[in-house]
């Protein structure tokens, strides 16, 4: 029934039947019929939570958010007691959600272009290993490599006692790194009088060398000339972070972890859950990133890498000023996607007992309060945030590399 | 010229010489190695690298695979055999590989019944898959769907018989009512013909249960890797159509429907799929009225579904949007309807391009079905995780269980991804 | 919209699970099967062998209330559930009853509406150490790893433990019993903590169990049983008095063994006739025949039977009776006289 009527010529009006026959209204009708459709079906469902919830004598209520948690975690980026609120457990578990997707993306983007550019080499023995990572972990669920990269950890490394005794059977690494199935423990660092300003200094430097990176890039673009970047970036990097460093008489040290008790203390414990997390998320998005890594390279057409050679480039320039400029380009937005992916999949902390939010928001307060609903609808929401943040913060940056079209 | 030479130059060699064959490096194996293996010491170092590598991983390996034990019906046994030696306990494979197939629960008897519909899954996709095959074995595809139901819940072959007939009943008004009064006046047809069939059949073989009957099995006796299979398969066939509906919808220019697709599609890619495995398992039942209970594994197949329509939708609107606003133009200047111009013009090219990216979300789907583990069901590693993991006969054992279920993945996925890359390069019409 | 479809035509055929109204007998009836919740597998208490069956303890209660109410005690359909999960299977009628080793607290029962049936084994929270870590007591353990399983009220008990006697711990949260236990074994927690049930039972698979203790401290207390749904009085006393009619029949001398001779005819005993339906209408009182609580004793046994066979001291696990010895003999299991 594509005939329309025109309305201009008979001067009938408006008809009931123009609203099925008319693409000009016709369009309005089914908009409606969709709006009706869904205030009823919400409002069905709503009705019919109610009418549960009321039979089962539930109700509705965030009064649990208040109310002592009573339980304890493990990993505490802010203060956190069992006397704590529900709202402040799930706010902890929302952190180390934050920290292990953080973590997760950072080592997953540099396996993936390592092993996509391997990928890609002309080594027949590099490039098949490569092409077998990227086969066996995108092939198998990534609940599956949690779970063995969990339960094998905590087979092959040793025990915390086995590093007593007069000869132990493991041992620290250079007596500041120590190895455990518990996870691995690191020394940190002790601030004392004065640490704010090296740290200032620190972050200056950092910022400095991009800066640098900046300037050199600017003056090759402008005029052609090539400074070096590698050692000045190093110098700029570490040299007024030391000058600071003994100017202000040494004011950080580290501490190492040291066996006291049960387990090493002091130092930085970063637990065999997260480790086995970030690990499992890295490895597993790693090998998505690299067939992501190699299809961007690829799309770029050869003609461009035969053209910086016959400019004379060395290979590895033409890699990095020609092709990977143009294939980050094609890259970046499957990379967001896999960001999100990392942030969504890193849910499954609650298979190795990692204190997401799922684990706490949706796993232990969900538990012992009964509150299902109410939790699930925090939860949700809380991924649904960083959702969005991820996919704007790195939709800006793409509209930042991508390519200004005519 | 010869004689020139003759005379004037007496070691002028007369005959040419044969070519010397190219020197060693060059040729063969040597050259080979030479320009895959070593074209540069950093290309050398890297070779250098992974052959250590790759020898010290068959090294700690090859031994627990070649003293593997067979044949013990637990792991105390097992491990006195191996005697402290490095060694797999594969007899936990040989001991519950009815679990992790099929479940706890399915009966032993009847076993034919999934491996059947695996078989017949096979065959009957490949119509779907392969466009050279002839298209009459569509109808092969269309068929399975009921024929699969049967064979794996069992009872009468009279219910997806009267559902199918139902189907065809729709399809017929549908055709009917469409040509004479259009696109909507043809779907509630389908709707009213198929449900007052589906009510007739309903009294029919609610009637004669018996009738070619199966033994029924219950839904909560599914599980294992059969119940990845099921899932996975369900979700994506279900999905796949109101994947392509939320698709349309998004590209619609009806305000109202394209906002209600895109906060769908966005809510839905936003959360983790566990989230939404906890609002199938303890939520999802306080939204139905009350009295109702629908089976968990009904109500995963919702939530799972509503995942993968939503990720589909994506995919099939970047087919949508790739293909040239003369296609639509082409449909709207020969004067056909909306709906006609989708079904004939626009889907068919949109779908077909959007093929490679439905096979990854499929992959990625059907690995995610493992996560239904974590709300209790008994899928592959559930059992792994839950009964067979904790009973007393096999408590301590990971690698050869684990290894396993990722071997059968890794089959399975990788099959389809091959079939996916394959695909594409048919596709492909671009020349590089 | 075809999902809608078959949808509704998978409802049809049938793979909706029965209403939940209020007549749950009703329904168990009409269903022909029990729908009873239990753990992914606990040994002892209930996983599924080689086979496919279920066995164990609380199994045992599930198979015992399928035989008094629909006269099989196979009639069952067990759905594993975890500690996240049980609570609304059982809230929106997914499963009859729950008998998973589900402690009976005040918020429990008053709070999420649920009805706990009686006690089938009094339990408490204890630890479990390796024996060379030289710990005598649980006070001992500051700055120790724990292994938890969690979703139970065991995290609750632990906090509180540890923070009235002012000690530091680690712990570390494990979703199932199989994966806690692989950590503790390998030595990635000093301590595991669990009912002091399920420590036992899981000790008893260890590959070197002697090189375990556990500890004498029991930092709760953990009445475990069947529950139902708030409401069904009738279905609640069903359940209630099957476990009852299991306690009684141990406490009288009825077992598996001299229940066919005993119901017979009516003895000299008043309440084993009562209980064997050879005299009165207990039976008919709770909605059922005469012969429920003989058809429910002869699936498994009395409850010392059921002990026996399936935790007792005879089994791998080897739990002594302790606590859950009948009253008679100095234990907590009591059952309310049958008149």
């Amino acid at each position: 029934m594509s005939t329309i009527s025109d309305p201009g010529a008979g001067n009938d009006g408006f008809r009931i039947g123009m609203l099925i026959n008319d693409t000009r209204y016709r369009s309005y009708t089914f908009q409606f019929l969709a709006l009706l459709a869904l205030i009823f079906g919400i409002g069905y469902l709503i009705s019919n939570l109610l009418a549960n919830l009321a039979a089962n004598g539930l109700n509705i209520s965030w009064a649990f958010l208040g109310e002592p948690a009573g339980y304890d975690i493990n990993q505490r980026p802010i203060e956190y007691t069992s006397q704590s609120t529900h709202a402040r457990a799930s706010i902890v578990g929302a952190i180390n959600t934050l920290i292990v997707a953080f973590l997760a993306c950072i080592s997953a983007t540099v396996l993936g272009i390592i092993a996509g550019v391997l990928r890609l080499s002309n080594n027949w023995i590099v490039s098949k290993l490569m092409s077998i990572y990227v086969e066996a972990f995108r092939n198998v669920p990534v609940l599956i490599w949690i779970l063995i990269i969990f339960l094998a950890m905590s087979n092959a490394f040793p025990q915390p006692r086995d590093f007593r005794g007069d000869d132990p059977v493991a041992s620290m690494w250079f007596d500041a790194v120590a190895f455990t199935n518990r996870g691995v423990y690191i020394p940190s660092f002790v601030n004392g009088e004065g640490s704010g300003i090296f740290w200032l200094v620190v972050l200056a430097s950092i910022v400095g060398v991009f800066a640098y990176r900046r300037y050199a890039r600017s003056l090759l673009y402008s005029t052609g000339r090539l400074l070096p970047t590698g050692w000045p970036s190093l110098a700029i990097l570490i040299a007024p972070g030391l000058l600071a460093f003994f100017a202000l008489g040494q004011p950080v040290s580290l501490q190492y972890p040291e066996l006291r008790g049960f387990n090493f203390r002091d130092g930085i414990h970063l637990r065999l859950s997260l480790i086995a997390l970030w690990f499992a998320l890295a490895i597993y998005t790693g090998a998505f990133i690299a067939e992501n890594v190699r299809a961007g390279i690829q799309a770029i057409s050869k003609g461009q890498t035969e053209a910086a050679a016959a400019l004379g480039m060395r290979p590895g320039r033409i890699m990095n000023l020609v092709i990977l400029p143009q294939a980050l380009r094609v890259i970046i937005p499957p990379l967001i996607s896999q960001y999100l992916n990392i942030t969504k999949n890193s849910s499954l902390a609650i298979a190795v007992g990692y204190m997401d939010i799922t684990g706490t928001l949706g796993g232990i307060t969900l538990n012992q309060t009964g509150r299902a609903i109410e939790s699930i609808l925090l939860l949700m929401l809380f991924y649904l945030i960083v959702s969005l943040s991820i996919s704007a913060i790195m939709n800006v940056y793409n509209n930042s590399v991508k390519l200004k079209e005519r | 010229m010869s004689d020139t030479h003759a005379q004037t130059v007496a070691f002028v060699r007369e005959t040419q010489i044969p070519p010397a064959p190219p020197p060693a490096t060059e040729t063969g194996v040597i050259k080979w190695v030479r320009e895959n293996l070593f074209s540069s010491w950093v290309n050398s170092i890297l070779t250098i690298l992974s052959i250590y590598f790759i020898v010290r991983g068959v090294i700690a390996v090859y031994p627990w695979f070649a003293n593997g034990v067979w044949g013990t019906s637990d792991l105390a046994t097992c491990r006195q055999i191996l005697d402290g030696a490095t060694g797999a306990c594969f007899s936990v494979l040989q001991d519950r590989w009815r679990q992790m197939i099929f479940g706890i629960a399915y009966p032993d008897d009847q076993y034919w019944r999934p491996l059947l519909a695996f078989a017949l899954l096979l065959v009957c996709v490949a119509p779907v898959l392969f466009s050279k095959l002839p298209r009459k074995l569509l109808i092969l595809s269309a068929l399975y769907p009921f024929l699969a139901y049967w064979l794996i819940w069992g009872g009468t072959i009279m219910i997806p018989i009267m559902v199918m007939v139902g189907f065809v009943a729709g399809y017929y008004a549908f055709t009917w009512a469409e040509r004479a009064s259009g696109f909507a006046a043809g779907l509630a047809s389908f709707v009213v013909t198929a449900s007052v069939v589906w009510f007739i059949g309903g009294l029919i073989s609610g009637a004669m249960p018996g009738f070619i009957a199966l033994q029924e099995v219950p839904s909560r006796d599914m599980g294992g890797f059969m119940l990845n299979m099921i899932l996975g398969t369900i979700c994506v066939s279900l999905s796949l159509p109101l994947g392509i509906v939320l698709a349309l919808g998004r590209q619609s220019s009806m305000p109202i429907i394209k906002g209600i697709c895109v906060v769908f599609i966005e809510f839905i890619r936003g959360v983790p799929l566990i989230t939404l495995l906890f609002v199938a398992n303890v939520v999802l039942a306080y939204f139905f009225p009350p009295g109702t209970n629908l089976d968990l594994i009904l109500r995963v197949i919702i939530m799972i579904t509503m995942f993968s329509a939503a990720y589909i939708a994506e995919v099939i609107r970047g087919g949508l949007a790739a293909l040239p606003k003369g296609q639509y133009e082409a449909g709207d200047s020969l004067g056909l309807n909306y709906s006609q111009s989708m079904r004939l013009i626009i889907l068919p090219q949109a779908l077909k391009i959007s093929i490679p990216g439905i096979v990854n979300v499929a992959v990625g789907l059907f690995k995610d079905t493992t996560l239904v583990s974590v709300i209790s069901m008994f899928d592959l590693v559930g059992v792994l995780r839950g009964p067979i993991l904790s009973s007393t006969a096999w408590t301590g054992i990971y690698w050869e269980a684990f290894g396993f279920a990722a071997l059968l993945f890794f089959v399975v996925c990788y099959g389809i991804s091959q079939y996916s890359q394959w695909l594409e390069r048919q596709l492909r019409t671009d020349h590089r | 919209m075809k999902k809608s479809v078959i949808l509704g035509a998978l409802t049809v055929a049938g793979l909706a699970a029965g209403a939940a109204g209020a007549a749950t007998l009703d329904d168990v009836k009409a269903r022909g099967t029990l729908n009873c919740g239990v753990t992914t597998g606990v040994p002892g208490f209930a996983e599924p062998d080689a086979n496919g069956v279920w066995q164990g303890f609380d199994v045992a209660v599930c198979r015992a209330v399928a035989a008094a109410v629909l006269g099989d005690g196979n009639a069952v359909e067990f759905v594993p559930t975890t500690g996240k999960t049980r609570f609304t299977a059982l809230a929106s009628g997914e499963i009859d009853m729950l008998a998973r080793n589900t402690t009976w607290t005040f918020s429990r029962d008053v709070d999420l509406k649920f009805e706990f049936t009686g006690v089938n084994y009094y339990d408490g929270q204890g630890f479990m150490v390796p024996k060379d870590l030289g710990v005598t007591s649980a006070k001992e353990l500051d700055g120790a790893t724990v292994c938890i399983q969690t979703g139970t009220t065991t995290e609750l008990n632990l906090a509180d433990f540890f923070r009235s006697n002012g000690i530091s711990y680690e712990p570390v949260p494990i979703e199932t019993g199989s994966e806690a236990v692989q950590l503790f074994t390998a030595g990635s927690c000093d301590v595991y903590t669990t009912d002091r049930s399920a420590l036992a039972a899981q000790r008893a698979n260890f590959a070197n169990p002697d090189d375990y203790v556990v500890l004498p401290e029991v930092v709760s207390k953990e009445p475990l049983g069947p529950l139902v749904r708030h409401g069904d009085h009738e279905w609640g006393d069903i359940v209630r008095w099957t476990l009852n009619a299991l306690i009684t029949a141990e406490e009288l001398g009825v077992t598996s063994d001299n229940i066919s001779e005993m119901s017979m005819e009516a003895g000299n005993n008043p309440e084993i006739n009562r209980l064997l339906g050879t005299e009165g209408t207990l039976g008919e009182m709770l909605g059922l025949d005469a012969e429920w609580a003989k058809r429910a004793i002869m699936v498994g046994g009395n409850y010392g039977e059921v002990f026996a066979n399936n935790i007792g001291e005879s089994t791998n696990i080897g739990l002594a009776r302790g606590l859950n010895a009948q009253w008679t003999d100095g234990g907590l299991i009591y059952s309310p006289p049958f008149r």
